[in-house]
C-alpha cells in the first residue's frame, strides 16, 4: 500500500505505474488544513478520471470528529473509491459511525455495500479494541497499525529494531486473523536506510501481516522481494494444490501430499502463497491453474 | 622557440586567409562551459567579416551571443547536430533565412571527411598545447586551467579544415604528446585566458536520478539488455545520457557481476559510470569520442585503454571500419517516438528545437540492438505519439522501446520480442502506448507550423530526412 | 465573490486565481500552450459553468496538469471565492 499526499497532482497521475497493490490517496496527515478542501476536490477528480488499472484505491480520510471528515466521505464515495481508511481508531462505535456516514451517501447515489473501510490503529486504546474494531462492520477489509501516533502514544519513540511496536503488531495480527480480515503494518520513512527497512519488512511478514505500507515506489522492491514466495513455497503450494484436486477426484476427503496428511490451514496458505505469486508476476495466472 | 606558431587571435585570423562567405568550425567538448565559439565569432565581428557559415559540433544554450551577430549578418549559415536555449529558440522563430543544417555526430564526421562540408578554417579548444600545435583535451602541466577529455569531433575539423587555429589556455613545452591533434595540421596556436569552463561539461542533460521513474525505466531497460541474447561475455555497449539511460548501467554492472559476463568495450559518449565498470574489469576498453563528464575526462588522459577517437572512427556510415559497425547494444533517449518507431530527438512537442542529434541516428543504425528508452508522458508531453514531429532516426533502425507503461518491441524484430517474452517481460503493442497516452493527456492541437524552412535534418548518408518549419 | 486562488507551480499541477468581473475572461499561462491551450480554456470554462459561474476573471498558470486536476483546482478556486461549498455539511 503506497501513501500518496492527497495535494499533489504529478505524484497521483502515475503512482500506479510502479505495481503497488494497492495506493493510499491521503487527505488527513500529509494535507494541511488550509488544504484540506482543495485535496478533497483533486482526489474526488483523480478517482473519477484516472484509470489506475487494477490496483485497488484507498483514501485515508480526515476523523469524523474534525470539520472535514463527513465532506471527505461523501467526496470518496461518490468518486467511487474502493476503500475508506479510517485515521486514529479507537473504537467499535467510530466504525460504526463512519458506516452509518458511508451508507447514507451510497443510498443518495444508488450504490449501497460498494465501499469498504480500512481501520488504522494509532492508539494504545484503539490496541486494546482491535478486535471488537475488526469485527465492528461487515465492510472492514482489514485493520493497520500508525506507529508514529502509537509510539507517541506510549510515550516512547520509534527504534530500529521496532522493540516499542511488538505487542501492537502481534495484537492487530492476532485480531485481524480472528475476524477473518487483512493487516497491514506501518510506514518506515528513512529512504536512504533500505537495510534497516528490509529487516523491518521480514519481521512483520513473520509476524503474519499481509502488507506493507510505503511512502516511496523505491521501497517497493524490497516489500515484493521479501513477501514472494520462492520457487521452493511455489513449488510446495503446488503440490498441496494439485494433492486436493486429486483427492476430490477420487471422491476422498483426506489429502496427503508426499505421504503427509493435509489440513485446512496448509491448504489455505498454499492457495495464499500462489495468489501472492500471481500478483507479484512470478508465475502467470495460467501457470496458477 | 624556433618556428613557434604562437600568434594573436586576430593575427590568426588573418593570417588564416578567411574571407566573407567561408566555413568556420568548432567543436562542442566544453558543452554549456565552451567559450571558443563566443570569443571567435566576436572577433570575427569586430574584424568586419561578414556572410560567415558556422559548423559547429554542437551549439547550446551558452551560444546565445550568437543571435545577435545573426542579426547583424557576421554568421548567415549554421550546420550543427544540435541547438540548445534562446539561440535555438529563436531559430525556430525564423531568425535566420537560411536553414540550419543537422546532421548526426557520424554523419558530421562523413560529411567532412568527403568534402561535402568544406571547412575553410576551423577554430579548436585545446587543454594543452605546444609552439607547433600538437594540442589536447586533457591537462598537460600544473598550469593547466581546463579538462574536456577526448577531442573526438575536432579531429575531422583538424585534419581536413583548409586552415587550423587552435586556441589553448595552457601553453606547453613541445613535444605535446602524444595528441589527438597534431602540429602537422595546424597552422596558428593562440593562448587565451580560458578555452571552457570544465565544470560545466557534465552539465545539462547529464545527471543520476533518483527520480523513481526514471529508475523504473532502467531496470525494465536494464531486463531487456540481459535478456535480448546479445549480453554474453565480449559484448559491446553505448549508453546515452539521460537520466534513465545512465542508471540502465547500474542494473546492468550487477548482472555482469551475477553472470561473471565482461564487456569487450564501451563506445561513445562515455561516463563515470563507464569507467567506474572499465576500472573493476567489467568493461575492456573504453572507445571515447567525447567525454561526459571529469571522471571521464581525467580518465582518458591517464589510461592507455580508454582511447580517443574521431567522429568518423566512431560512428561514420560510409567508413564500414566505424566503431558503431562493431556495437552490440546501445541504449538512446528520444523526445518522441511514433508508432512505426521512428524516433524524435531534436524538436519539442511544442514545435521548439531543443536537441541534438548526437549518435542516435549512427549507433541505432549501425548497432545489432538499439533501445529507446523514454517515459510515455512527461507532464502532458506524450513521448508515444502517432507520428512524430521531426523524424530523426527512422523506424527501421529502432528495435525496442522502453517506457513506465510497458515495452514494445519493433515486429521487424520477432526473435527479439520472442527471447524477452520467454523471459517473463509483458510486451506491448506500440499504438497501445500511443492510445494510452492520448486516453490520459487527450488529443493535442496540431502546432502552429509556418512555412519557412529553419532546419533541414540530413540522414547520415547525406541525403534529406526531414524539413523543421518555423513555430508560431 | 471574492479573490481566490487555489492549486500551486509544481510540475503537474495548475494555478488558479479567480476574481469578479463582468464576462467571463481567462488568462492562460502554460508549459503545453500550443497543443493543449485551447482545451485548458475549454475545461475552465466549463467548470466554472458547471458551478452557475458566468461572470469571473481567471488567471490560470499551468505546469502540464490534467484535465482532473484543471477541473478540481478551478472547483477549489470557485469554491473559496463564492463561500459555497461543493460539498455538504
Amino acid at each position: 500500500m503506497m501513501f500518496v499526499p492527497g495535494n499533489n497532482p504529478g505524484m497521483m497521475a502515475d503512482a500506479h505505474i510502479y505495481g503497488p497493490d494497492s495506493i493510499m490517496l491521503d487527505l488527513e496527515d500529509s494535507v494541511t488544513m488550509a488544504e484540506k478542501d482543495a485535496a478533497r476536490l483533486l482526489v474526488y477528480n483523480a478517482l473519477k478520471s484516472i484509470d489506475y488499472g487494477t490496483t485497488e484505491m484507498v483514501v485515508r480520510i480526515n476523523p469524523l470528529s474534525t470539520p472535514y471528515g463527513r465532506k471527505d466521505v461523501e467526496a470518496v464515495v461518490k468518486a467511487g473509491v474502493d476503500v475508506i481508511r479510517m485515521p486514529k481508531t479507537e473504537t467499535a462505535d467510530e466504525v460504526r459511525e463512519l458506516e452509518a456516514e458511508i451508507l447514507k451517501v451510497e443510498e443518495e447515489i444508488g450504490a449501497v455495500g460498494r465501499t469498504q473501510i480500512m481501520a488504522a490503529i494509532e492508539s494504545a486504546l484503539g490496541i486494546v479494541n482491535a478486535y471488537e474494531i475488526a469485527t465492528a462492520s461487515k465492510r472492514m477489509m482489514g485493520i493497520a497499525l500508525g506507529a508514529e501516533d502509537y509510539s507517541a502514544n506510549l510515550k516512547t519513540n520509534r527504534t530500529p529494531g521496532g522493540a516499542e511496536l511488538l505487542l501492537a503488531r502481534e495484537t492487530i495480527v492476532v485480531a485481524a486473523r480472528a475476524a477473518g480480515i487483512a493487516c497491514f503494518d506501518t510506514v518506515y520513512s528513512n529512504l536512504d536506510d533500505m537495510e534497516t527497512f528490509r529487516k523491518e519488512v521480514e519481521l512483520i511478514k513473520t509476524l503474519g501481516f499481509d502488507g506493507k505500507s510505503i511512502i516511496n515506489p523505491r521501497q517497493i522492491e524490497v516489500v515484493n522481494s521479501v513477501f514472494v514466495p520462492t520457487e521452493k513455497e511455489i513449488n510446495k503450494a503446488r503440490a498441496v494444490i494439485a494433492g486436493i484436486k486429486e483427492a476430490k477426484a477420487k471422491g476422498s476427503g483426506v489429502i496427503s501430499v508426499n505421504g503427509k496428511m493435509v489440513d485446512r490451514p496448509v491448504v489455505i496458505r498454499a492457495e495464499r502463497t500462489i495468489a501472492l505469486a500471481v500478483a507479484a508476476g512470478v508465475i502467470s495466472e495460467e501457470e496458477a491453474l | 622557440m624556433r618556428n613557434s606558431k604562437v600568434v594573436t587571435l586576430e593575427e590568426a585570423i588573418r593570417r588564416s586567409g578567411l574571407k566573407d562567405g567561408m566555413t568556420i568550425s568548432f567543436h562542442h567538448h566544453f558543452r554549456g562551459g565552451d567559450k571558443v565559439v563566443n570569443m571567435v565569432v566576436d572577433k570575427l565581428a569586430e574584424m568586419g567579416f561578414k556572410n560567415l557559415h558556422l559548423a559547429a559540433s554542437s551549439l547550446s544554450d551558452v551560444h546565445a551571443p550568437l543571435i545577435e551577430h545573426i542579426k547583424n549578418g557576421v554568421i548567415t549559415r549554421i550546420s550543427t547536430s544540435g541547438l540548445r536555449g534562446t539561440l535555438a529558440d529563436a531559430i525556430s522563430h525564423g531568425l535566420m533565412d537560411e536553414p540550419v543544417f543537422f546532421r548526426s555526430h557520424g554523419g558530421r564526421g562523413s560529411a567532412i571527411a568527403t568534402g561535402e562540408l568544406k571547412i575553410d578554417v576551423a577554430f579548436l579548444g585545446a587543454s594543452a598545447c605546444d609552439e607547433l600545435g600538437n594540442a589536447c583535451g586533457v591537462p598537460r602541466s600544473e598550469n593547466a586551467k581546463s579538462i574536456c577529455g577526448s577531442l573526438g569531433y575536432a579531429l575531422p575539423d583538424a585534419r581536413y579544415a583548409s586552415h587550423v587555429v587552435v586556441l589553448t589556455d595552457d601553453l606547453v613545452a613541445y613535444p605535446n604528446l602524444p595528441a589527438g591533434i597534431r602540429a602537422a595540421d595546424v597552422e596558428s596556436v593562440v593562448v587565451v585566458d580560458s578555452v571552457g569552463d570544465s565544470s560545466k561539461i557534465s552539465a545539462g542533460a547529464i545527471r543520476d536520478s533518483k527520480n523513481p521513474r526514471d529508475i523504473l525505466l532502467a531496470k525494465s531497460a536494464a531486463k531487456v539488455v540481459i535478456n535480448s541474447g546479445y549480453f554474453q561475455d565480449g559484448f559491446s555497449i553505448q549508453t546515452g545520457t539521460g537520466g534513465a539511460s545512465l542508471a540502465v548501467v547500474k542494473y546492468i554492472r550487477e548482472e555482469m557481476i551475477n553472470r561473471g559476463i565482461k564487456a569487450s568495450f564501451a563506445l561513445g559518449g562515455i561516463t563515470a559510470h563507464m569507467v567506474k565498470l572499465h576500472e573493476e574489469g567489467l568493461i575492456g576498453r573504453l572507445i571515447d569520442v567525447q567525454s561526459f563528464d571529469k571522471v571521464a575526462a581525467e580518465s582518458i588522459g591517464k589510461d592507455p585503454s580508454h582511447v580517443e577517437v574521431s567522429s568518423v572512427e566512431y560512428a561514420s556510415g560510409q567508413h564500414t571500419g566505424s566503431a558503431t559497425h562493431a556495437l552490440d547494444i546501445v541504449i538512446l533517449s528520444a523526445l518522441e517516438v511514433d508508432t512505426n518507431f521512428n524516433v524524435n530527438v531534436l524538436v519539442g512537442s511544442d514545435g521548439v528545437i531543443r536537441g541534438a542529434i548526437g549518435g542516435h541516428q549512427d549507433t541505432a543504425a549501425d548497432s545489432a540492438l538499439s533501445i529507446i528508452v523514454c517515459p510515455l508522458l512527461r507532464g502532458r508531453i506524450p513521448c508515444v505519439v502517432p507520428k512524430v514531429t521531426t523524424l530523426i532516426t527512422p523506424g527501421k533502425s529502432v528495435d525496442v522501446v522502453v517506457t513506465e507503461y510497458g515495452i514494445a518491441v519493433n515486429p521487424a524484430r520477432p526473435e527479439v520480442a520472442e527471447k524477452l517474452r520467454a523471459a517473463g517481460l509483458k510486451l506491448v503493442d506500440i499504438k497501445d502506448l500511443a492510445a494510452k497516452a492520448e486516453s490520459v493527456i487527450g488529443k493535442p492541437d496540431a502546432l502552429p507550423f509556418g512555412d519557412k524552412v529553419v532546419g533541414v535534418v540530413m540522414n547520415r548518408d547525406g541525403s534529406v530526412l526531414d524539413k523543421i518549419y518555423n513555430i508560431k | 465573490m471574492k479573490e481566490a486562488t487555489a492549486g500551486t507551480l509544481e510540475s503537474g499541477d495548475i494555478m488558479i486565481q479567480i476574481a469578479p468581473a463582468k464576462g467571463l475572461e481567462i488568462e492562460l499561462q502554460s508549459s503545453v500552450e500550443a497543443q493543449f491551450g485551447r482545451q485548458i480554456r475549454e475545461v475552465i470554462g466549463e467548470t466554472l459553468a458547471g458551478l452557475g459561474i458566468k461572470d469571473a476573471y481567471v488567471r490560470a498558470v499551468d505546469k502540464g496538469a490534467l484535465d482532473c486536476t484543471i477541473r478540481a483546482r478551478v472547483t477549489a478556486a470557485a469554491v473559496r471565492a463564492t463561500g459555497e461549498d461543493v460539498w455538504k455539511d
